[in-house]
């Protein structure tokens, strides 16, 4: 049997970055994936024929440039395309629009409030130095600030100098900032409902708060950090659907010797005087391996595949802790044509962005009261997008695929698991929806895939649903995350890591726990970290 | 039932528009705060020399206006400026700028003072909530006026004649005083004001008289030598003047996502406009502070030996040491000298011995330069047409 230096568990995105960065260290690498499929929750598959879905995450931003320069992704067939504007529909049958010129922007916002439209250079400054601050840390491992090791005072002190580098006032703010609701931060800004709602769009997805709760504000920075070739904040579709973002990192893996095995689930670590040297398979196979590193969240690879008598209580106790609230559902769409949506204008390209229908902040608010009463929301939040509209790769000419996110849907309903009859509720909860604001809508729909948090954890091993691995609250980040003193990618387990979104700096596709993760273990191997660029300077 | 254009017409068309179309043969459009604004209509230097030389006419509309009402508009602008808005008179323009708390300029503009109740604030950035804001406990109304407004600036030595041609008589304006005059269904004001340092007027009327004051003044002053002129051209004037522009010159504490590029007017040599005996204003304490322990940075106008525009440049102490950045450059047609604004920083000042690192593409390799760089007085350019009431004969 072949043994491994490194077998990675789950070909999503941030494992295969992980396995990518260390076969081009010269390791031999294996990923071993329990679907049949590659790609885990960056994945587009043909579930209609003739139409490519994106079937969990739906667009892209986050994916570090770096990381995609790195490993070649481009060469291996990554294509990210910027996306035009957007549009919230209101209840009245109004729209606001947003479009990626300035001023044009400005315009928009003025039809519904003159303040508002002025407002935007300052909130995007205070968005933007925010961004300027977090960014440098995405590609660094944070830093234990109890170990008084060398390295850790080190990067203590450059997390110091970050922050001490701000004035005052933009410390205090930056403090408040992470702490407080969307809902408050956006009240200092705007006074328009829609304008305001549209802005909180990033501040929930993927959380199980809503826009009124503390932490929110950070979420929306977590959406907001990311570019398309320089835009800070814009988003793009990857071309050929999410899908392609994993498939280039398999090319990539492949080109560096790699490999991948699907079809091929991880029954348990195999650990031994503390240490990990491989992992059984569900087939009952037994994988060697002189490291493993885990891409599954953190819940899922000590409470369901390590042995609890393994680890330390305090541990186990933590990760049992340690919040993966599912919020999040999805709808995949297959159209046979556009949907008509009569409160856009004819020909404007807001239809090429994300579409929603939750006009205010208070309605934002009430669909994640649903969720806290045990329901999917009966007026959900939905934040839409039919990437065909750019991408022609994704279904026949004419054809189209809608991806829907939909909040909120709690892990379960009223404490109990979901069936199969939730589920389609929940899906026409969603349609009618829609339908309300594109009459005829369902009329153009061909097949639909619905995915709740029962659906995501399921295929896609993601605990309760949760699509970050973990929900991105203060006290879940940085060296907190996803527990203290485990926050450097390693576990109590020797030679076992972690490379998932349940690490620093969280989810998204974003690679950066991967990267991260692959630097710790070439540290650990004593190889040089020499194709891992750092973050680039200059933002 | 949404009748929207954004998307077809990204950028809003001035009321001049048919006008200014119809002359720019060079199909050369800009954006200016969202407008379609002309760059150069045909031919830079003609259109450099017009300012200097007859008479220019200069799209304003894109200009962001702003009117303030009420019984305390005074007291309004006294708290949101630094200059002193009440002992401006009715019928008088000055130029001013605001800070925000920290002493941090957001803005400079020039304030009409259209009655004893009643201004027009014209800038270059938008502000709205910041006025909004800054009105908590006055009593007055605060509006974004922009498209309301059309706007010309007419600048040149025949630009008075070729008022008089039109039939507005402005021989008695005096600079910075406004005139009102009738024209057609409505009303033209005249005011003694300009971006270019040079005898200039610009003209105010509402947006359904746009196209008759183009062709009326145009008319007018046909056998003065009138021509429009785009923002290209105007540039060289204010360079040449000494202006600054927001944005171009410094960028605005609103807008500023790196703390430390935002300037106070200390720092960028507009100091000389701040009443401290006016009471409270924003941004006074900090400005007070600043005042007596110092400025990080000065504002400069500089020549630059040698034959090159210097945009762009670095400037270095003794040849080695980073100590400020060129904002503005150009070489100047009318003093046939190579003249830059900058940004130093003080202590460097001091000392002297500046040098601009510059480079020359010639046919795709550089002539690299280290040239000499003499802090000047501004404005560069000063003539005496500017200010003679009434105006000589060109």
């Amino acid at each position: 049997m072949t043994a491994w230096d490194i077998l990675v568990i789950g070909a999503g995105h941030n494992g295969l970055v992980a396995a990518c960065y260390l076969a081009k260290a010269g390791l031999k690498v294996c990923v071993v994936e329990k679907n049949d499929w590659i790609g885990g929750a960056a994945v587009s598959r043909e579930l209609y024929p003739g139409f490519t879905y994106s079937n969990c995450s739906y667009v892209n931003s986050l994916f570090r440039p770096e990381i995609m320069r790195d490993l070649d992704l481009p060469k291996h067939g990554l294509q990210i395309l910027p996306y035009e504007g957007g549009a919230l529909m209101t209840e009245d049958g109004g729209y606001l629009g947003m479009f990626r010129d300035h001023d044009a922007n400005r315009r928009e916002i003025a039809r519904h409030s003159k303040r508002d439209a002025e407002a935007y250079d300052r909130y995007a400054r205070d968005v933007l130095r925010h961004c300027r601050f977090i960014r440098p840390m995405l590609m660094r491992t944070p830093p234990d600030p109890a170990s008084f090791r060398p390295r850790d005072l080190a990067e203590l002190a450059w997390l110091g100098k970050q922050m001490f580098g701000l004035s005052e006032l933009a410390m205090m703010d930056m403090i408040r900032f992470w702490t407080m609701s969307i809902a408050d931060y956006l009240d200092e800004y705007f006074e328009n409902p829609a304008v305001k709602a549209y802005q909180a769009v990033g501040s929930i997805i993927g959380t199980a708060l809503g826009p009124m709760s503390p932490g929110t504000a950070y979420v929306l920075l977590h959406h907001a950090m990311g570019d398309v070739d320089g835009n800070v904040g814009a988003w793009g579709y990857s071309r050929g659907g999410m899908g392609g973002v994993t498939k280039a990192l398999t090319a990539s893996l492949r080109a560096a010797g790699g490999e991948v095995i699907t079809g091929a689930g991880v029954d348990r670590v195999l650990v031994k005087n503390g240490r990990s040297h491989g992992v059984v398979l569900a087939n009952g196979d037994e994988v060697i391996a002189r490291r493993v590193v885990s891409n599954m969240d953190v819940r899922r690879t000590f409470l369901k595949h390590v042995e609890e008598t393994e680890l330390p209580p305090e541990f186990v106790k933590r990760v049992k802790g340690f919040k993966t609230r599912g919020s999040s559902g999805k709808l995949n769409i297959a159209l046979d044509g556009v949907p008509n949506f009569p409160a856009l204008p004819k020909g404007a390209p807001n239809i090429k962005g994300d579409l929603h229908f939750t006009g205010t902040i208070e309605k934002m608010e009430r669909a994640y009261d649903d969720w806290k009463s045990g329901h999917f929301s009966a007026d959900p939040f939905q934040d839409c997008m039919i990437p065909t509209m750019i991408d022609p790769t994704m279904t026949p000419p004419g054809k189209h695929f809608m991806s829907c996110f939909v909040q909120y849907a709690p892990p379960k309903i009223e404490g109990r698991d979901w069936t199969d009859a939730d589920r389609d509720a929940f899906r026409d909860a969603c349609l009618n929806q829609i339908e309300a604001y594109a009459p005829g809508f369902k009329n153009l729909v061909l097949h639909v895939e619905v995915r709740t948090p029962r659906e995501l954890e399921a295929e896609v091993g993601l605990t309760e649903g949760n699509i970050f691995q973990g929900e991105l609250t203060f006290d879940q980040l940085l060296f907190n995350r996803p527990v203290p003193g485990y926050a450097q990618y390693r576990t109590p387990i020797r030679d076992l890591y972690l490379c998932g979104s349940s690490t620093h700096p969280g989810g998204g596709v974003m690679g950066a726990p991967g990267r991260n993760a692959a630097a710790e273990i070439l540290r650990d191997m004593k190889l040089p970290a020499k194709d891992l660029s750092d973050a680039y300077p200059v933002l | 039932m949404n009748v929207l254009t954004h998307y077809e017409t990204p950028l809003l068309q001035s009321p001049f528009h048919a006008r200014t179309a119809a002359a720019n043969k060079m199909h050369s459009w800009g954006n200016w705060g969202g407008y379609a604004s002309v760059l150069t209509y045909e031919d830079l230097a003609m259109e450099h020399a017009a300012i200097r030389n007859t008479a220019s006419v200069y799209d304003l509309c894109p200009m962001v206006k702003y009117r303030i009402t009420g019984p305390d508009a005074a007291a309004y602008l006294n708290r949101l400026t630094v200059r002193n808005a009440a002992k401006l008179s009715v019928g008088s323009v000055h130029y001013t700028v605001w800070c925000d708390d920290a002493g941090k300029l957001e803005d400079d503009g020039t304030l009409f003072r259209l009655g004893a109740h009643d201004y027009r604030l014209c800038c270059q950035e938008r502000h709205l909530p910041w006025l909004l804001d800054s009105a908590f406990g006055f009593d007055v109304a605060v509006r974004e006026e922009t498209e309301e407004v059309a706007a010309l600036s007419l600048q040149g030595p025949t630009s008075a004649a070729a008022l008089s041609a039109a039939g507005f008589d402005v021989t008695a304006l005096k600079p910075f005083r406004m005139a009102d005059f009738p024209f057609g269904r409505g009303r033209l004001m005249i005011s003694r004001t300009g971006f270019t340092g040079d005898l200039g007027y610009e003209l105010w009327t509402t947006p359904d008289l746009a196209l008759n004051l183009w062709d009326h003044i145009f008319a007018a002053g046909e056998l003065l030598g009138i021509r429009p002129i785009g923002s290209d051209a105007l540039n060289l004037a204010r360079l040449e003047t000494g202006f600054v522009i927001t944005n171009y010159d410094f960028t605005p504490a609103q807008q500023a996502v790196r703390e430390d590029r935002a300037r106070s007017p200390f720092e960028m040599g507009l100091d000389w406009l701040i009443d401290w005996d006016k009471g409270q204003f924003t941004g006074r304490q900090a400005l007070l502070a600043e005042k007596a322990k110092g400025s990080k940075w000065a504002f400069v106008g500089v020549e630059i030996d040698g034959n090159i525009s210097a945009e762009g440049a670095v400037l270095y102490h003794d040849r080695k040491t980073e100590a400020g950045v060129v904002t503005g450059a150009c070489w100047s047609p009318t003093l046939k000298k190579s003249i830059a604004l900058a940004q130093v920083e003080r202590r460097f000042l001091a000392k002297g011995n500046l040098w601009a690192e510059i480079y020359a593409l010639r046919e795709l390799h550089y002539a690299k330069l280290m040239q000499r760089v003499r802090v000047v007085d501004r404005p560069f350019f000063a003539p005496d047409r500017r200010r003679a009431t009434p105006p000589g004969r060109f």
